[in-house]
């Protein structure tokens, strides 16, 4: 009877839940890799204990934010989404490590890669979809894009390689000017990193200690440019040399959460920013416009997907620890996917924002204004 | 509204900058204040009202500031609000949005505007477009504040006029004060401001003294941006100007007047928004438009006038083309016979208007 029962998907989460005590291990505690240091004294512990709910909800974040970025690449392909689409799968551990790691009530800022990070940071997979169509129910009504995604205590989402690390660190500059123990993670990639105002901004959140994680996102390519081609130093943790730095495996997000852990207490104890560079892989390329194999081989793609894929890691340590069982997995897959479903139909079904919101959100709090047309007769209007 | 005495810098005698409309009674207790001091005043005032607003730039603190203009606030308000930073531009612009982001309000100080292009990705992509590409989500209130256009004697890259750069962006608004009230009352409207304000001072008005009216003392005394003023009523021909050329057309108008040919000035106040509708009424009045300005003539601050006006209703009141009166399309060079004919003098406002009024 408890076989029957088990066959049917809808009462099996029923079946499981009775079963959740009875046999399920609630905390395991598993080894991470040991990071590289850099002026630190101590690194994150050698080992992370994962409680099953916690594993249950990493797996559940993962899963969407991988499935979202496989619809989108979907809809770019049938012309659904234009313009600029850069897709986030492979890194799930980043995103959902580093949030693992601090609070809601803390900040973020990253780089165009956002789609992931706009999701842990509050954003629902309608919105997010809905603004890659360019919908009016996207998370900006369809004004910013793919690049321009903005939640709560999340400044975007930013198209100028580089220039979200002089940002996030003023954002930190608020955070120590207000007092309320917050903190900026400010995240780069492997070909942001070596900008100018990057180092601009080591110096001066270095000088004020203002509480800023930089986290160098290093996927091993710049666009189609290696990190060798780019790099007189690819050692990117030790790049904000009088800060402190370490270097993390960011295929494992148990290893992303201790490091953040670690360098959450670094900047909440007043000591200044931290640098953490995250060793992570895209399986995409760049962007959509990119197959992403001209500058490197499917068998590499392969390799990774295989052996270090985030979401399978995680899978692997909660099944082979009694964490979770196959079919509750596979549950969450199937209402993931309903989920992406749900938002796909959403984003494609949604109409695209009504023409009087052209001209609106130029200013804030202004009165109504004149904006001019395409030619001299035609004057738009404009509100807050 | 008091009556103005303009002393120009070379030290000739007070011009009356005559006839005003007469919209409040002149009040009596007036003082002379320079546009430096009238700046400080407005940081000052906003730096005590608003806990969240703070300055940062190179040498506002403990130097007090590269043309005084920040003198005494370090002292006065300390390391938290007044904030020194090295001379890396691009960074402290981008720290000073990103702080706007989350919820203070900076002034960032270029010391002059000449840097800012380092830092222009940060005023333009960072600050000026966010609040549109959020769907209004993120406000940026900002003020990007220093020294714009030529001085004196200092050469092709410290020289440049920036109005135009930045007027040409949505999401921006530009402020171009002339004098100490202009200064005093535009700097707190921008500080108040929820939105990017680039605020272009004059380094060779700084010193210079204007009265400045009991009203304009009050520390709430606020300029509304986005206004043009007229400093001068006249008949027969309309001069637009903006910042320190101000000054040139009410001394040109004063030497015109001797003739009989009497110059409406405006004082643009705000570059964008523009006040088209001022300038407007004015030429539906004189019939004659002449704009003056220090930038350089190509896609210009006077550029943008003129085609304003030839789309608009005041087209069919000019009597003739209007002009514009302009720097030279040259990088200004140093030697000072040549910067002095770099940049419009006196004598070619005069020329201009006579041209244009075929006298």
């Amino acid at each position: 009877l408890l076989l029957l029962l088990l066959l049917k998907s809808n009462i099996s989460s029923v079946v499981v839940s009775a079963r959740t005590y009875a046999d399920f291990t609630p905390q395991a505690t598993f080894d991470i890799k040991k990071c590289d240091l850099h002026k630190l004294e101590e690194g994150p512990p050698l080992q992370a204990v994962l409680s099953r709910e916690e594993g249950l909800q990493y797996y559940r974040t993962m899963q969407t934010m991988r499935r979202m970025e496989l619809k989108a690449d979907q809809l770019y392909k049938q012309k659904i989404i234009r313009g600029f689409c850069h897709l986030y799968d492979g890194q799930e551990a980043c995103a959902v490590g580093i949030e693992a790691g601090i609070n809601l009530s803390d900040h973020l800022i990253t780089a165009y890669r956002a789609h992931g990070y706009t999701l842990t940071r509050g954003g629902t997979v309608r919105e997010i979809m809905a603004e890659l169509t360019g919908r009016r129910g996207g998370i900006a009504k369809g004004k910013g894009g793919s690049m321009h995604m903005y939640t709560k205590h999340f400044y975007g989402g930013n198209g100028i390689v580089g220039a979200q690390v002089p940002l996030g660190a003023g954002v930190a500059l608020a955070c120590k000017y207000l007092g309320k123990n917050e903190l900026c993670v400010c995240l780069y990639g492997d070909g942001a990193a070596n900008q100018g105002q990057i180092f601009e901004t080591y110096n001066m959140a270095s000088l004020w200690k203002l509480p800023c994680i930089f986290i160098c996102e290093n996927n091993k390519y710049g666009m189609g440019t290696s990190v060798e081609r780019a790099a007189a130093s690819t050692d990117y943790y030790k790049r904000g040399d009088f800060i402190p730095g370490l270097r993390v495996d960011g295929m494992d997000v148990l290893c992303v959460r201790e490091a953040t852990k670690l360098a959450a207490e670094h900047c909440r104890s007043g000591k200044g920013p931290i640098l953490m560079e995250l060793q992570t892989y895209r399986y995409h390329g760049h962007s959509m416009s990119d197959p992403g194999v001209s500058y490197r081989t499917r068998d590499e793609i392969q390799e990774v997907r295989s052996k270090s894929d985030p979401i399978s890691m995680l899978k692997d340590r909660m099944l082979s620890n009694n964490m979770a069982s196959v079919e509750e997995l596979k549950e969450i897959d199937v209402e993931v996917r309903k989920e992406i479903e749900d938002a796909a139909q959403f984003a494609t079904t949604d109409p695209e924002p009504p023409l009087d919101d052209l001209c609106n959100h130029i200013f804030y709090n202004d009165p109504p204004m004149e904006v001019r047309g395409t030619n001299p007769w035609t004057k738009l209007k404009s509100v807050s | 509204m008091a009556s103005l005495r303009c002393f120009l810098r070379s030290g000739k005698n007070a011009v009356s900058a005559g006839l005003r409309r007469e919209f409040h009674r002149t009040p009596p207790a007036a003082v002379q204040v320079t546009v430096r001091d009238a700046l400080n005043q407005a940081m000052d005032e906003e730096l005590e009202r608003d806990e969240r607003v703070f300055l940062l730039g190179e040498e506002v603190a403990q130097y007090d500031g590269a043309y005084k203009i920040s003198r005494g606030l370090w002292k006065k308000y300390g390391d938290k609000r007044i904030i020194d930073t090295p001379i890396t531009e691009m960074g402290f612009a981008g720290i000073a949005v990103g702080a706007a982001m989350a919820g203070l309000r900076p002034i960032c100080e270029f010391m002059t505007f000449n840097f800012s292009m380092q830092a222009i990705d940060q005023v333009i992509n960072s600050a000026a477009k966010t609040y549109y590409m959020s769907a209004g989500l993120q406000p940026i209130p900002i003020v990007f504040r220093g020294p714009n256009g030529a001085s004196a004697g200092v050469a092709a890259q410290h020289s440049q006029c920036f109005a135009a750069w930045y007027s040409h962006c949505p999401g921006l608004k530009v402020v171009s004060p002339w004098s100490a009230e202009d200064s005093k009352g535009l700097l707190k409207s921008a500080i108040r401001d929820d939105n990017p304000v680039v605020f272009l001072e004059n380094e060779l008005m700084y010193g210079v003294p204007f009265e400045m009216s009991e009203e304009a003392q009050s520390k709430d005394f606020i300029i509304p941006i986005g206004k043009a003023k007229l400093e001068r009523q006249g008949n027969h021909v309309t001069l637009v100007s903006h910042s320190r050329m101000v000054s040139l057309c009410l001394d040109a108008a004063a030497v015109l007047a001797k003739e009989g040919i009497e110059c409406e000035v405006i004082n643009m106040r705000t570059i964008r928004p523009l006040d088209a509708e001022a300038i407007e009424t004015s030429i539906m009045k004189t019939n004659h438009l002449i704009t003056v300005e220090g930038g350089w003539p190509q896609f210009g601050v006077g550029a943008e006038i003129l085609a304003r006006i030839m789309e608009g209703p005041a087209f069919n009141y000019l009597d003739a083309p209007a002009v514009r009166v302009t720097g030279v399309d040259i990088p200004m060079p140093y030697a000072k016979i040549l910067e002095d004919n770099s940049i419009p003098q006196i004598k070619d406002i005069i020329f201009s208007v006579k041209k244009t009024l075929n006298v």
